[in-house]
């Protein structure tokens, strides 16, 4: 089980997502799999297809870059990024 | 009781503006789709909806909508994706409701449809193996702002006939729902050299007149008229103090009437001389008339997008249009007089206007 933080941007999209959740997946992608499961249409808001992650989202898992590919351990935390920016 | 509900698209969110049919106290509402800029905002009579197309930076291209006149909203982008081939969808940046579907323009050039109300979507085209295409679709060749397939006209009565525009290189004519495409650029004018005389002018914005035979164009060289539905154009520049421009509309009741507004052609692309006007023909463009009684005339350096003109279709229409610096303008008398109704908001990309119950 995995614990991931999404943006806070993405929360008035999809009814009760919250900021943090526990998900069960062997992969970045596959936990993004779960939350679309969920949240219909969240897995849109950070892919283009492919997939591929989208150019201004970043994913860290254990405080470290990865991409969809990126396996997670029992207790991974998975953080993803809306980059920072101005305008 | 009858309202009237201006859709204002901006690069911060889309707003909803209200007055009664006399459309003389205006109230603003939003920002709503939570800020994303939003490049057209339309409202569609058969369903009720509004329907906003958005592009978020992070987020990605999306349609939110709205069944509750904006009080509510939601978003999907559920098969807003080019899945094969070399082709990014990068953006929505054009919108049309008619004839029980929404119809949807994207950058790169294709056109998806909607049969359930803005929650899925399908590639009807991307215009393959008509001429042009593949230039339009390289990189090289897109020009900043580059917006793919920019517009979509429904004709009102015939769900089969529609006219598209490729930013920079063309319209497109369907008949049959999309089947078969044909280019309806004869007569225009292009300043640049053409591989394909079909194909490569710059139509910014194209509308149609009440006997649906009439159509006029605001092209990046020139204003032009068709008496025959965009088989044929011809100039109708003369008179004008610019021949560029991108916002048009037409007279919901009168063929000859058609308003444009002339922008600096450079790259300032404001309205000449900081004095904000519309021009007016009555006499589908023999000659030209300034109207901008109310608009200001100092210091007035504002632009307007291509989507950035509606009229409604009262028996006295009224004109509205938002600028490029978040203000927005109507008049209630068909364009002799004008007033400012929103003055603060963000960079506006798309004006519409319905009357609602």
């Amino acid at each position: 089980m995995a614990e991931v933080h999404v943006p806070s941007a993405l929360q008035p999209l999809f009814d009760g997502l919250p900021r943090r959740m526990d998900v069960d997946a062997a992969t970045v992608a596959e936990a993004i799999d779960r939350l679309d499961e969920r949240w219909p249409g969240l897995r849109d808001r950070l892919c283009e297809p492919g997939p591929m992650l989208r150019r201004h989202i970043a994913v860290y898992v254990d405080r470290e870059r990865a991409a969809l590919d990126a396996p997670l351990e029992k207790g991974s935390r998975v953080d993803v990024i809306a980059a920072i920016s101005g305008g | 009781m009858s309202r009237m509900l201006l859709l204002v698209g901006t690069r911060k969110g889309c707003f909803v503006l209200e007055a009664g049919v006399d459309r003389k106290k205006w109230k603003i509402r939003g920002p709503y789709c939570e800020a994303w800029p939003i490049y057209h905002a339309i409202y569609d009579s058969e369903s009720g909806s509004i329907y906003a197309a958005a592009g978020s930076e992070w987020f990605g291209a999306t349609i939110w909508r709205s069944t509750d006149l904006g009080e509510t909203w939601e978003q999907s982008s559920e098969g807003l994706a080019y899945e094969n081939g070399d082709l990014k969808l990068s953006k929505v940046s054009s919108v049309a409701a008619a004839h029980g579907r929404l119809l949807v323009g994207a950058e790169a050039a294709g056109l998806f449809e909607s049969r359930d109300g803005g929650q899925t979507f399908s590639l009807l085209t991307t215009l393959d193996g008509l001429p042009g295409r593949d230039k339009w679709n390289n990189p090289d060749n897109q020009p900043p702002g580059h917006l793919g397939l920019s517009a979509i006209l429904p004709h009102p009565e015939d769900p089969n006939r529609l006219w598209v525009i490729v930013q920079g290189h063309s319209i497109f004519e369907t008949t049959d729902g999309g089947e078969t495409w044909t280019p309806r650029n004869r007569g225009l004018r292009a300043d640049w050299p053409l591989e394909n005389p079909e194909v490569g002018y710059c139509v910014h914005k194209l509308v149609l007149a009440p006997d649906r035979e009439r159509m006029y164009q605001q092209n990046h060289v020139g204003m032009h008229r068709s008496d025959d539905a965009g088989k044929s154009w011809v100039e109708i520049s003369e008179g004008l103090p610019t021949e560029f421009g991108f916002a048009a509309a037409v007279h919901p009741h009168d063929r000859e009437t058609f308003y444009v507004i002339p922008l600096d052609p450079g790259h300032g692309r404001c309205m000449p001389d900081g004095k904000a006007a519309v021009w007016r023909t009555k006499d589908a463009g023999a000659t030209w008339e300034r109207l901008d009684r109310g608009l200001p005339q100092q210091d007035a350096f504002v632009g307007v997008l291509r989507e950035g003109m509606s009229n409604d279709e009262l028996d006295t229409p009224g004109l509205y249009f938002g600028t490029s610096t978040g203000q927005v303008f109507a008049s209630a008398d068909e364009g002799e007089t004008w007033s400012e109704i929103a003055s603060y908001l963000p960079g506006i990309s798309s004006v519409e206007v319905a009357v609602v119950q």
